[in-house]
C-alpha cells in the first residue's frame, strides 16, 4: 500500500515517505503504542551516549508562546543496552528506516558509540548530534565550531561502515553554512537541521529560572521559519542531502521544508501535543499535494 | 478526542469543577488516571486527574493557579476541547484488604473522589481525610458526593475553621481509624508527612511538569528506588517504597 508519490531516497536509504519523528520526541519507538509504526518513513531514536544517563532533575519542560523549552539532558540507557535491547525490539515490529541518534561529551565517546552502532545491522542511518545544548561542556562545543564539527565528522566516518552518517547541526551559531560545509568536506553523508535554539524562562512567582538546568532548548511551531531559512541556506550551499527539522506541524509544513531543500522531514515537538501527529501528517500529504499540483514529493526538493 | 464542556462552575474559593462529554468516551478511567487537555492558545496540554466518569462523560476538579487554569474557569458550556483521556496508571484498589484511608490536600482530592467510589463499590471500608487551609476552601458539594459514594470524610484545616486544626496526620491521630492500606494525592510535604506517620503500605500520586504526557519525551522522569520512571506513563501513581523522599 506504499504510495510511490510520497517515497524518497535519503543518502541511498529508500523510505516510503519523508516523515520521521525527531530524536527525543518519540522515545525509542516502542513507547508509541497509539498506531502502527510502519506508516513512518523512518524513526530517529532518543539520543544515546556511551554510558547510561538519568539526565537533568525536574523540571525539564517549560512552555513558551508557541513551543517549549526542554532540558531533558539525554536520558538514555547507554549505547550497549540501546543496541542490545531497544533497537532489536523496535526492528521486530518496524520495517522502515531506523536512525540512531548519537551524542557525546568527547571525540572518543562519539567514535566508540558510532563504531558500535555501525556494527548493528538493524540501524539504517547514524545521526550524530553535535548540537545538544543541554549538557555542560558537552555537545554544544562541537556543533558551534566548524573545526570541531569537522573533527567529529571525520573521526566517526572512519569507523562507520556501510551506512550513512548524518551530522545534526545546532542553530545556535553565527554561520550555519560554514559549519555545514565543513561537515560535508569532512565526509558527512548528510545533514539534519535544526536542533533546538537555546532559551530561558523565569518563574514570576519564585523569581528564578523555571528549568532545573536554567536554560533549555527551544522547539515547536515558533521555530519553523528559522528552520526553513537554515535548511534553505544549507541545502543550496551543500550537495549532500538534508533532513529538515524544526517546528513542523502539518503536511503543508512538510512540503514547505522540502521546497526549502529537505529530502526528509523530521517532526519533533508536535508529537508531544498530538501523539498522532506524524500519522495524520502522512495521511494528509496526498490530498495536500493534489491541491498544490505536486505529482511526486521528489519533484519539489529544493525548488524554492 | 474532542469533548464538549457540559458544566463548569466554582466549587470553593479558587476551586472549580468541569464536566466534559463525548459520545466516544466510555467512562473507562480509574482513580489516579488523568486527562490531558489542550487549551486554545497554549502550546502544551494541561494535566488534570479524572475525578469521576461515566458513559459519555468525565469530570475534573481544578484550582486556578495560572493563566491556563484561569482561562479554563471561564469556559462556557458548549466549548469544545481536545482531550487525551485515561492517561497513566491509576491507584490499585486490590492492594487494600479491608479498609483504606485516603489522604488528600488541595486539588489532590480530585483523583481520590473516583478512587473512593471504586473502593466502596469493591466492598472496602473507606475513610477520606482531606486537608485545606480554611473552611472557605472546602468544596462542600464534592465532600457530600464522596460521602454518598460510601466513604467517611474527615476534614483538617490549617486555621481550625473546620474539622481538626492542623494537618491530615493530626486528623488521623484525633480519630484513630484502623486500616490496612492508604492512598494519597496532594502537596509533596503532605504525602511525605503521611509516609512518616503511617507504617502500612500505601500509594502516592506524583506531579511533574509534562511534555507529551504519553511517555515518549522523558520530560517527566523522576528517580525512584527502581530507577528512572516517567510520571506520566509509569505513574502518576507509585508505591510509597519506590519514591525517594
Ligand atoms: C498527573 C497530574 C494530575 C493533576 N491533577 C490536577 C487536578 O486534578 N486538579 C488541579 O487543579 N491540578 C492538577 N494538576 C496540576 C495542574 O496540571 C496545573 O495546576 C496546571 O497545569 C497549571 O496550568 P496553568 O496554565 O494554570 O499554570 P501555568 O503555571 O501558567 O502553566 C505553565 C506550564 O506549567 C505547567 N504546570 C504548572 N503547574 C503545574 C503543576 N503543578 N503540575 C504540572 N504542571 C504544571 C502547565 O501545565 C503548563 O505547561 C495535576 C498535575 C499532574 C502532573
Ligand atoms: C523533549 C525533547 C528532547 C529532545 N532530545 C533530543 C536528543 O536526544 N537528540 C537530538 O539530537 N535532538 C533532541 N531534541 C531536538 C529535536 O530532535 C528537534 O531537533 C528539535 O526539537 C526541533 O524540532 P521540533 O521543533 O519539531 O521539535 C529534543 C527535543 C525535545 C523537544
Ligand atoms: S511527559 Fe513526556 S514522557 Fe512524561
Amino acid at each position: 500500500m506504499v504510495n510511490e508519490r510520497l517515497s524518497v531516497t535519503l543518502a541511498g536509504v529508500k523510505m516510503d515517505n519523508p516523515v520521521v519523528p525527531a530524536s527525543g520526541t518519540f522515545g525509542f519507538g516502542l513507547e508509541m503504542d497509539r498506531y502502527d509504526l510502519n506508516v513512518l518513513g523512518g524513526i530517529s531514536l532518543k539520543g544515546t551516549t556511551l554510558e547510561p544517563r538519568y539526565g537533568n532533575p525536574l523540571p525539564r519542560i517549560a512552555e513558551t508562546p508557541s513551543g517549549l523549552l526542554n532540558c531533558v539532558g539525554l536520558q538514555n540507557p547507554g549505547i550497549d543496552a540501546f543496541l542490545a535491547t531497544k533497537v532489536p525490539a523496535l526492528r521486530k515490529v518496524y520495517g522502515g528506516a531506523i536512525i540512531a541518534n548519537i551524542s557525546g561529551f568527547s571525540l572518543e565517546e562519539y567514535v566508540k558509540c558510532c563504531e558500535r552502532a555501525s556494527a548493528c545491522g538493524d540501524i539504517d542511518i547514524i545521526e550524530v548530534n553535535v548540537s545538544c545544548p543541554n549538557v555542560h561542556g558537552g555537545g554544544m562545543a562541537f556543533g558551534t565550531s566548524a573545526k570541531a564539527a569537522a573533527e567529529v565528522t571525520s573521526a566517526v566516518k572512519k569507523v562507520v561502515k556501510g551506512k550513512p552518517v548524518f551530522i545534526k547541526l545546532s542553530p545556535n551559531v553565527t554561520d550555519i553554512v560554514e559549519i555545514a560545509k565543513a561537515c560535508e568536506d569532512a565526509g558527512a553523508d548528510g545533514l539534519t537541521l535544526i536542533n533546538t535554539l537555546l532559551g530561558m524562562r523565569i518563574s514570576l512567582a519564585t523569581r528564578k529560572p523555571l528549568l532545573s538546568n536554567r536554560t533549555g532548548g527551544l522547539s515547536g511551531r515558533g521555530i519553523f521559519p528559522v528552520a526553513v531559512r537554515m535548511v534553505w541556506q544549507v541545502a543550496h550551499a551543500c550537495s549532500i542531502p538534508v533532513m529538515g527539522c524544526g517546528g513542523v506541524a502539518s503536511a503543508q509544513d512538510v512540503i514547505e521544508m522540502m521546497m526549502a531543500g529537505a529530502t526528509a522531514v523530521q517532526v519533533g515537538s508536535e508529537n508531544l501535543r498530538n501523539p498522532l501527529a506524524c500519522k495524520e501528517i502522512i495521511e494528509s500529504l496526498p490530498e495536500e499535494m493534489d491541491r498544490l499540483g505536486i505529482g511526486s514529493l521528489t519533484d519539489i526538493i529544493g525548488v524554492a | 478526542m474532542i469533548f464538549t464542556v457540559t458544566s463548569n462552575g466554582q466549587a470553593a474559593s479558587g476551586t472549580f469543577r468541569m464536566v466534559l462529554s463525548s459520545p466516544e468516551y466510555h467512562g473507562s478511567a480509574r482513580g489516579g488516571q488523568f486527562a490531558y487537555i489542550l487549551l486554545p492558545g497554549y502550546y502544551l496540554r494541561r494535566p488534570f486527574a479524572i475525578s469521576d466518569c461515566g458513559e459519555g462523560w468525565l469530570e475534573i476538579i481544578y484550582c486556578t493557579v495560572g493563566n491556563g487554569t484561569r482561562e479554563l474557569s471561564g469556559m462556557a458550556p458548549g466549548t469544545r476541547l481536545d482531550v487525551l483521556a485515561d492517561l497513566g496508571h491509576g491507584f490499585d484498589i486490590r492492594a487494600t484488604k479491608d479498609a483504606a484511608v485516603l489522604f488528600g490536600g488541595g486539588a489532590g482530592i480530585a483523583p481520590l473522589k473516583l478512587l473512593a467510589r471504586e473502593l466502596a463499590a469493591a466492598g472496602k471500608k473507606v475513610t477520606a481525610i482531606f486537608g485545606f487551609n480554611r473552611a472557605v476552601d472546602i468544596p462542600e458539594a464534592i465532600m457530600d458526593e464522596i460521602r454518598s459514594s460510601g466513604a467517611e470524610v474527615l476534614i483538617a484545616t490549617m486555621d481550625g475553621s473546620a474539622g481538626t486544626k492542623g494537618f491530615v496526620t493530626d486528623a488521623l491521630r484525633e480519630h484513630g481509624c484502623s486500616f490496612d492500606y492508604w492512598y494519597s494525592c496532594g502537596p509533596l510535604p503532605m504525602m511525605k508527612a503521611v509516609c512518616k506517620a503511617v507504617d502500612c503500605g500505601g500509594q502516592v500520586s506524583m506531579e511533574a511538569r509534562m511534555g507529551c504526557g504519553t511517555g515518549i519525551c522523558y520530560g517527566c522522569s523522576i528517580m525512584t528506588a527502581k530507577g528512572a520512571r516517567r510520571v506520566c506513563k509509569d505513574g502518576p501513581v507509585f508505591d510509597r517504597e519506590d519514591i525517594i523522599w
